[in-house]
């Protein structure tokens, strides 16, 4: 094992260490235990966005659809169809994934600003059905009337909706499935392959790769997570509401994937935890919190864009 | 029934109208400089708030025409001082830069002029009916039409018959040529982005008569504005033209017949585009 597999080890060591003791610890940093469970799940939903961002090459900015509908697909299951969360998010990830699908096809041939631009447009689509159909989706007032319900594993049953460290942990396995499942897709073949596609897509293109289909199924990948996202962070909110759709949510899953360093596996979630972290503090602070995020953006574009891990991998490098 | 019908095509279309207004500034900026501009919509309500607050000493008509000089120059100034930066760069950089600035547009204008919506005061006998039977004909509509129409043969015209035209279109082909031949081209990138935030300043102004006067106003249309490009063929001014018009009479008319589905069916519009003919109706092939 060289140093550089010990040092990867190490920084894996150190994440999960950090996410498996965060309840223990966060109340007496002056957090709460929601914020742990909203930062684990917006990390996971930057970190499947990275999945296209960082490691396809693909600059998709309407990610929030996905997550929204998510969000919906678990609040409409609680709500219509059957009292059970893990049937709920089971649902949500679904829905989320199979509209990625369907959408797929139109949009894996653009590239760049192109595809940024009609990846955030179609994002509307979803947002404006939530906001009109009002007697389904509960319209621009959001979807209520439902709550995250205990999880029954027969021998015996998880009551998240009380106890919020036990959904805390709840979470923090869905997260550890979906991110094992990502680091594992990203070592195979397939992942190296995406790779190769970033780094330069003519040449991938020559060697016989067929790259459309690459991109439309690490595009399904990464929106399928979203959505997984999307699911656990209605179960956090107990609502859920059209802005969780709105493009603006994209840019936030953008910046968080961004700040962290996109061209880290790990990276996304610290920018993730820093966002969350800054918004919720701004909020409470100042009601221009808004101005201030959009100045963050501002500041880590001219002056940080290599994120946090970029800048660390820089340092310990030279 | 026909007359509905009528109103709502003819609403549609000047709806659409502010649609290729906005899409032609963000039309321009983008094939020269690569920059889809975020906070056009934070410049359009800019426009019209400073028309708003200029009124009481320069009237309707010195707002309008100054409202968006100033915004152009205050385009200007972001550009030079911030967009220019991020040119060259992975186009990531310049879509979180504009994201940014358009939440402080938003925020700002909320602190300076408030969330609640204004009212905006048209001159009153641009407001009375022009035909008792087509009640919806006010001469401000009739004005804004036909400003909107002036406002891009304005635009053709500069990009045909002027130096600085022929020169834009020159670089959004080729840029580099361009340099090389002896053109400043950080001015060239400047004052083109100047110029399409003067569109969008125009853009406010006129749509602050008509749709009030909220911080949100631009953050509304600038969607609208990305689907007006995409139909209309990325690349194309022409074609982003006729895709605004387009889906803003498209709009009008599914408000007649299905009102719940009056945004939704500019995107179905684009999904089938996409699907059908990927450059968009007029763009070209390959460009993209």
């Amino acid at each position: 094992m060289n140093r550089f597999d010990l040092d990867k080890q190490l920084a894996n060591l150190l994440v999960w260490a950090v996410l498996l003791s965060a309840p223990l610890w966060l109340r007496a940093a002056g957090g709460y235990t929601e914020l742990g469970v909203r930062v684990v799940v917006l990390g996971l939903a930057a970190m499947s966005l990275n999945f296209l961002l960082g490691y396809t090459g693909v600059l998709s900015f309407g990610h929030a659809a996905y997550f929204g509908l998510g969000a919906y697909g678990v609040g409409m299951t609680l709500r219509y169809i059957a009292p059970s969360t893990g049937l709920a998010v089971l649902i949500g990830a679904l829905t989320g994934t199979i509209a990625a699908a369907l959408i797929g096809p139109l949009i894996i041939r653009l590239r760049g600003v192109y595809f940024a631009m009609v990846t955030i447009a179609f994002g509307q689509v979803f947002y404006f059905i939530a906001f009109r159909w009002n007697s389904v989706t509960g319209g621009d007032d959001g979807l209520t009337g439902w709550s995250r319900l205990p999880i029954n594993l027969g021998f015996t049953s998880i009551d998240i909706l009380h106890d919020v460290k036990a959904f805390y942990y709840v979470v923090l396995i869905v997260f550890a499935v979906c991110v094992g499942a990502m680091a594992w897709l990203l070592r195979s073949p397939f992942g190296r392959t995406l790779i190769a596609i970033r780094e330069n897509e003519r040449r991938a293109r020559f060697l016989g790769i067929p790259v459309d289909q690459h991109i439309w199924i690490s595009w399904v990948i990464s929106c399928g997570f979203v959505s997984v996202a999307g699911a656990l962070y209605a179960l956090l909110n107990n609502f859920v509401d059209p802005r969780a759709l709105y493009w603006t949510q994209s840019g936030d899953f953008v910046i968080m994937a961004v700040l962290g360093g996109m061209r880290s596996f790990w990276g996304p979630l610290i920018g993730a935890a820093v966002f969350v972290v800054l918004e919720d503090y701004l909020s409470s602070q100042t009601e221009n919190w808004m101005s201030f995020v959009g100045l963050f953006f501002v500041l880590v574009v001219l002056f940080f864009p290599r994120g946090v891990l970029g800048v660390i991998r820089r340092k310990v490098a030279s | 029934m026909s007359q509905v019908v009528l109103f709502n095509v003819f609403n549609g279309l000047i709806v659409g109208a502010f649609y290729a207004l906005m899409a032609l500034g963000l039309s321009l900026i983008m094939n020269l400089s690569g920059v889809i501009n975020f906070a056009h919509g934070g410049f359009l309500a800019l426009g019209a708030y400073l028309a708003f607050t200029m009124m009481p000493y320069v009237g309707f008509w010195g707002g309008l025409v100054l409202a968006p000089i100033l915004t152009a120059g205050l385009g200007l100034l972001v550009e030079r001082v911030l967009i220019r930066r991020v040119y060259g760069r992975d186009p990531l950089y310049s879509l979180l830069l504009t994201f940014g600035l358009a939440f402080m547009f938003e925020d700002g204008m909320r602190f300076t002029w408030g969330a609640q919506s204004l009212p905006y005061q048209v001159p009153g006998w641009l407001l009375t009916p022009l035909s008792s039977e087509y009640f919806f004909l006010t001469g401000y509509r009739v004005f804004m039409v036909l400003l909107v129409g002036a406002a891009v043969i304005g635009l053709f015209v500069i990009l045909n018959y002027t130096r600085l035209g022929i020169r834009i279109r020159a670089g959004t082909l080729d840029l580099e040529t361009v340099s090389v031949l002896g053109v400043n081209v950080r001015i060239l990138r400047n004052l083109n982005f100047g110029l399409g935030i003067y569109l969008a300043g125009l853009a406010g102004v006129l749509a602050a008569g008509m749709l009030g006067l909220q911080p949100t106003v631009g953050t509304s249309l600038i969607m609208p504005s990305f689907v007006a490009i995409i139909v209309g063929g990325l690349g194309s001014l022409p074609g982003t033209l006729l895709g605004g018009l387009l889906i803003g009479v498209a709009s009008g008319v599914t408000t007649v017949f299905f009102p719940s589905a009056t945004e939704a069916v500019m995107y179905i519009m684009m999904g089938a585009v996409l699907l059908v003919r990927p450059r968009g109706l007029l763009g070209e092939e390959g460009r993209f």
